[in-house]
C-alpha cells in the first residue's frame, strides 16, 4: 500500500502543524516519522486515517485520494497501534482482536485460528487469550495491540509510540520482535517515535518533522553523515550512543536509551 | 404562577435521597394552594372532554372539614340514586379548582372568600351586596362552573393566641398585636401565600412581626402546644379552638371577606346528574358553625373516621329521618365506596399496604420505563453531538429545580387528576438522571480508546455498542438508580393529585396529627428506595464485565 501526502496543510487553530507536505511512502517500505513532542507526528498517521482532515492538499492511499466516504473501507487495510495499546478494558484478549472480524462476518473458528497464528508469531502464550487487559503486562497488552491492529492481515500498519511506555528490558525485546515482524511481513510501515536507536532498530527510512516540515529523510546512517541544520545536529547528539550501537547492531540489554 | 416558596417552615437539610424526598412531601402538603389562576379555564376545558369519567365525584381538599362535606354529600346523592365516587383529599384551593375546571371533578366544596380573593382575583373580595355576588356566578358561570346556595356555615381565617397569653397581654383584637412584635407566629402555607391571608393582613394592621414560620395548618396547633409558637391562623370552625383554649383574636378592621360555604360544580355534571344539584341543594343550609366544630372536633380530636362521623350526622340530618332510615337506605343501594384507599388501620391494612404498594410500583415503574425511552436516546444522541447534549444538559436540570408539587399541578390542566400526572411528573424528573449519567458516561471514555475503536474502521453504531455503551454501562446504570430512588420518594407526593400510593397514609397522617399514619407510608416508601436501590447494585454487578470489575484502565 502506497502513502502519498500532497501539498497538505494541517492546522489546529492558529498553529500550524503541517505546513505544505508532499511526501511519498512506497509500498512495502517501512519508515519512521521522529521529532519532538507535538511536532505533529500523531497527525501524520490520523491524517491517513480519515480521523483527522487537511485544510489544504490531499491525502492519496494507493494513489487514490481519501475521502470521508472511503475512510471505513481505508480504516479496515490499516493495522493501528497506539502507546499503550488502547485496548478495551471491557473485552478479553480474543474480544478485543475479534472486533473487527466478528462485524466483517469472520466465522468463530477463523477468528480462533488467526488469533492463535498471531499470538505464536508474537510470542504471546496463548492461555494469555482469554485474560482482560488489565490482567496483562504492558509488554504483553502491547503485544495484544500488534495482533488486533494485524488480525485481517491489512496491506499497511501504523503505529505510534508503540514501546513508548514500556520498561527497558521489555521495550528491546519488543522492538527486535517488531524489527523481525516487519522485515518477515513486507507491509508498509510508519511508526512514530521520538527514540533515534528505536527508529533505526525498526526503519530503513528516517524523516525528522520539525516546524511544520521534514527536516532530514533518509537512513540513520545519513543523519551522522550529512545533518541538514543544526536541529539534526542537536537532535542527534542528544541520542548519538544509542545511534551508534543501533547502527553497529551490538545492542546490548541496556539498548534503547533515552 | 407563584412558585410555592413559602417552605421556611420545614428545613429539608441534604439528606440522603429518599428522607430528602419524604421532607419534599411533607413541605408539598404544607403548601396547599398557591397557584391562582383563572387563565387556564380554556386549556383545561379543552381537555375535559378527553378526561370526563364515566361516574359523577365530588373532590375534597386535604383537611378534614372538606372531606366531611364530600362525605355528606356522596352520602345526600347516595339517597337520591347517584354514585358519587368520592376523591379524597386531592390537596389545596388551587389544585381543586384546577381539577373542577379539567373535568377530573364534578363537585367540591368551596368558600366564597377563597373564590373571590385567590381563584378569582379580579372580582373585588369584599363586594358582598347582590352585585358582587351575581359577578361572582356569571365569573364562574364563564368556565362552566355553577355556584350552590351556602352550606349554612362560615369557616373564614382569623388569627388565634392561646388564651393565657391574651389575658397576660390583654390582646382582644388583631390592633392589639401591633404592640407585640415578639410573639412568634406560625401561619399555614397557604395563608402566607393568599392575598386574602398574610399579605393583605399585615398591611392593614401594620404588623411586623420578627418570626414568622409557615407551615401546615394541623402542625400549627402542635406548634401551640409545643410552645413553638403564639400566634396561629384558624378556620373559625376549628375544633381545636375550644379544646386547646385559644381566643380568636377580633378582626377590628374588617380585613377579612366572607367566607360562606358552599358547592360548586359543574354544569355539565348537573345537566348529565340532575340528583347531583338536588343533593346540593337539599344542603343548603343544613349545617351550622357549632355543627361544623363538632363534626371536625370528632375527626381530628377523636380520631374517628371522617366517613362514620358524617354518615352519623346524616342520619340526624335528613328531612323526617332517623338514623334507621339512613342506614336502610344505605343498606338498599351499591355503599358508598368505602374507601379504596382510606386511612388504613384494623384488619384490612395488609391487603391495603400491598395495594398501596402496587399503586406506587406501577407510577415508578411507568414513569422510569418512559424516562429510559426517551432519556437513553437523547443522552447517546447528545454525546455525539454537543451543540445538542449542552443544552439538552441544561433543560433537564431546569426541569429538577421546578418544585415538585408545582410541577404536578402544571401536570393537571393537562392529564387531569389521578396516576395520569404523577407518572408525567415523575417521567419529567428521572430525565436528567439518565440523560446526564448517559452523557457524561459516554463523554469520559478516554480518548484513546475512542481513537482505537474508530481506527478499527467499524461504523459509527457498532462502536456504541460494543465499545462505548459497556464502557459506559456502570455510570448509566448509576443514573437510572439515581432516577429510580428519586421516583420511589417523589411518587409519595402523587398523592396530593390522587395517584395513590404510599403517600396517601402520609398526606392523611399530617392531616390528622398522627404520627403512627405517617409512619405507614414514610417506613414502606423508605424500605421500597433501599430495595430499588439494593437491586440496582446488583444488576450494575452483573453487567459490569470483569474486565471493568477489578481494574481502571490498562
Amino acid at each position: 500500500m502506497e502513502f502519498r501526502f500532497e501539498g497538505v496543510e494541517k492546522r489546529h487553530g492558529p498553529n500550524v502543524i503541517l505546513q505544505s507536505l508532499t511526501l511519498r511512502f512506497a509500498a512495502g517500505s517501512v519508515s519512521a516519522i521522529l521529532g519532538e513532542s507535538g511536532a505533529g507526528k500523531s497527525t501524520l498517521l490520523r491524517l491517513l486515517l480519515g480521523l483527522d482532515w487537511p485544510e489544504r492538499g490531499q491525502v492519496l492511499i494507493d494513489g487514490v485520494a481519501l475521502e470521508p466516504a472511503r475512510r471505513l473501507a481505508v480504516r479496515r487495510q490499516i493495522g493501528y497501534v497506539i502507546q499503550e495499546g488502547g485496548l478495551f478494558p471491557h473485552l478479553t484478549t480474543l474480544g478485543n482482536l475479534a472486533l473487527l472480524p466478528r462485524h466483517l462476518g469472520w466465522s468463530r473458528e477463523r477468528i480462533r485460528a488467526r488469533a492463535a497464528e498471531l499470538a505464536e508469531l508474537m510470542e504471546l502464550p496463548t492461555a494469555l487469550l482469554n485474560r482482560f487487559p488489565g490482567e496483562l503486562s504492558g509488554g504483553q497488552r502491547q503485544r495484544v495491540a500488534v495482533m488486533r491492529a494485524l488480525m485481517s492481515d491489512p496491506p499497511a500498519l501504523l503505529l505510534d509510540e508503540p514501546l513508548g511506555a514500556l520498561d527497558p528490558l521489555v521495550r528491546d525485546e519488543l522492538q527486535q520482535r517488531l524489527a523481525a515482524l516487519f522485515r518477515e511481513l513486507s507491509k508498509t510501515v510508519l511508526i512514530v517515535t521520538h527514540d533515534l536507536p528505536e527508529a533505526a532498530v525498526l526503519a530503513d527510512r528516517l524523516l525528522l518533522l520539525h516546524g511544520g516540515r521534514i527536516v532530514q529523510d533518509g537512513p540513520a546512517r545519513t543523519w551522522l553523515e550529512q545533518p541538514a541544520d543544526a536541529f539534526v545536529r542537536r537532535f542527534v547528539a542528544a541520542q548519538r550512543g544509542g545511534l551508534a550501537e543501533a547502527l553497529s547492531g551490538s545492542r546490548g540489554v541496556h539498548a534503547g536509551s533515552r | 404562577m407563584p412558585a410555592p416558596a413559602e417552605a421556611r417552615g420545614l428545613r429539608v437539610p441534604g439528606l440522603p435521597g429518599v428522607l430528602r424526598a419524604l421532607g419534599l412531601l411533607l413541605v408539598a402538603a404544607l403548601i396547599g394552594g398557591g397557584a391562582p389562576s383563572a387563565d387556564a379555564m380554556g386549556a383545561a376545558g379543552a381537555a375535559r372532554a378527553a378526561f370526563a369519567g364515566p361516574t359523577a365525584s365530588v373532590g375534597s381538599k386535604n383537611f378534614t372539614e372538606s372531606l366531611i362535606l364530600a362525605d355528606l354529600l356522596q352520602l345526600e346523592a347516595q339517597r337520591r340514586g347517584l354514585t358519587l365516587v368520592h376523591r379524597r383529599a386531592m390537596g389545596g384551593s388551587a389544585i381543586l379548582w384546577q381539577a373542577l375546571l379539567a373535568g377530573s371533578i364534578d363537585a367540591y366544596p368551596e368558600y366564597t372568600g377563597t373564590l373571590r380573593a385567590q381563584l378569582l382575583p379580579g372580582l373585588a373580595p369584599t363586594a358582598h351586596d347582590a352585585a358582587g355576588e351575581a359577578a361572582l356566578r356569571a365569573t364562574l358561570a364563564r368556565a362552566g362552573v355553577l355556584m350552590g346556595p351556602p352550606l349554612g356555615f362560615e369557616d373564614r381565617y382569623a388569627l388565634a393566641v392561646p388564651s393565657a397569653i391574651a389575658q397576660r397581654l390583654h390582646l382582644a383584637s388583631l390592633s392589639d398585636l401591633r404592640a407585640h412584635p415578639e410573639l412568634r407566629y406560625a401561619l399555614s402555607n397557604e395563608f402566607m401565600d393568599r392575598a386574602d391571608g398574610w399579605p393583605g393582613l399585615r398591611r392593614v394592621y401594620g404588623l411586623a412581626p420578627r418570626s414568622v414560620r409557615g407551615l401546615d395548618h394541623s402542625l400549627a396547633y402542635r406548634a401551640l402546644r409545643e410552645g413553638a409558637a403564639e400566634v396561629v391562623d384558624v378556620y373559625t370552625t376549628d375544633a381545636q379552638i375550644a379544646a386547646q383554649h385559644l381566643t380568636v383574636l377580633k378582626d377590628d378592621r374588617h380585613f377579612f371577606p366572607r367566607y360562606d360555604a358552599v358547592w360548586l360544580y359543574r354544569r355539565d355534571a348537573a345537566v348529565r346528574w340532575p340528583a347531583l344539584a338536588a343533593a346540593i341543594n337539599a344542603l343548603a343550609g343544613r349545617i351550622s358553625v357549632q355543627s361544623m366544630q363538632r363534626l371536625n372536633a370528632a375527626v381530628q380530636l377523636q380520631h374517628r373516621d371522617d366517613r362514620e362521623v358524617a354518615a352519623a350526622f346524616y342520619a340526624t340530618l335528613a328531612p323526617g329521618g332517623s338514623a334507621a332510615q339512613a342506614a336502610s337506605s344505605a343498606a338498599g343501594s351499591p355503599a358508598p365506596a368505602p374507601a379504596a384507599r382510606g386511612t388504613g388501620s384494623g384488619p384490612g391494612s395488609g391487603a391495603q399496604l400491598l395495594a398501596r404498594t402496587r399503586e406506587h410500583l406501577l407510577l415508578v415503574g411507568i414513569s422510569l420505563a418512559l424516562a429510559l425511552a426517551i432519556g437513553l436516546p437523547l443522552g447517546v444522541l447528545g454525546a455525539q453531538l454537543p451543540a445538542l447534549g449542552r443544552p439538552l444538559l441544561a433543560l433537564s436540570a431546569v426541569m429538577q429545580t421546578i418544585p415538585s408539587l408545582a410541577l404536578l399541578v402544571f401536570m393537571i390542566p393537562l392529564f387531569g387528576i389521578g396516576a395520569r400526572p404523577a407518572i408525567a411528573a415523575l417521567f419529567l424528573y428521572s430525565l436528567l438522571p439518565i440523560v446526564r449519567n448517559t452523557l457524561t458516561g459516554l463523554a469520559s471514555i478516554p480518548a484513546p480508546l475512542v481513537l482505537s475503536a474508530a481506527a478499527l474502521g467499524l461504523p459509527r453504531h457498532v462502536r456504541l455498542l460494543r465499545v462505548e455503551l459497556p464502557l459506559a454501562a456502570r455510570t448509566i446504570i448509576a443514573g437510572i438508580s439515581t432516577a429510580a430512588v428519586i421516583n420511589v420518594g417523589t411518587a409519595t407526593l402523587g398523592a396530593l393529585i390522587g395517584a395513590g400510593g404510599y403517600g396517601e397514609p402520609i398526606l392523611t397522617g399530617i392531616r390528622l396529627d398522627d404520627v403512627g399514619l405517617i409512619l405507614r407510608g414514610a417506613v414502606p416508601a423508605a424500605v421500597l428506595a433501599l430495595l430499588v436501590m439494593g437491586a440496582f447494585q446488583l444488576l450494575e454487578r452483573a453487567v459490569t464485565p470483569r474486565g471493568l470489575r477489578q481494574f481502571r484502565e490498562p
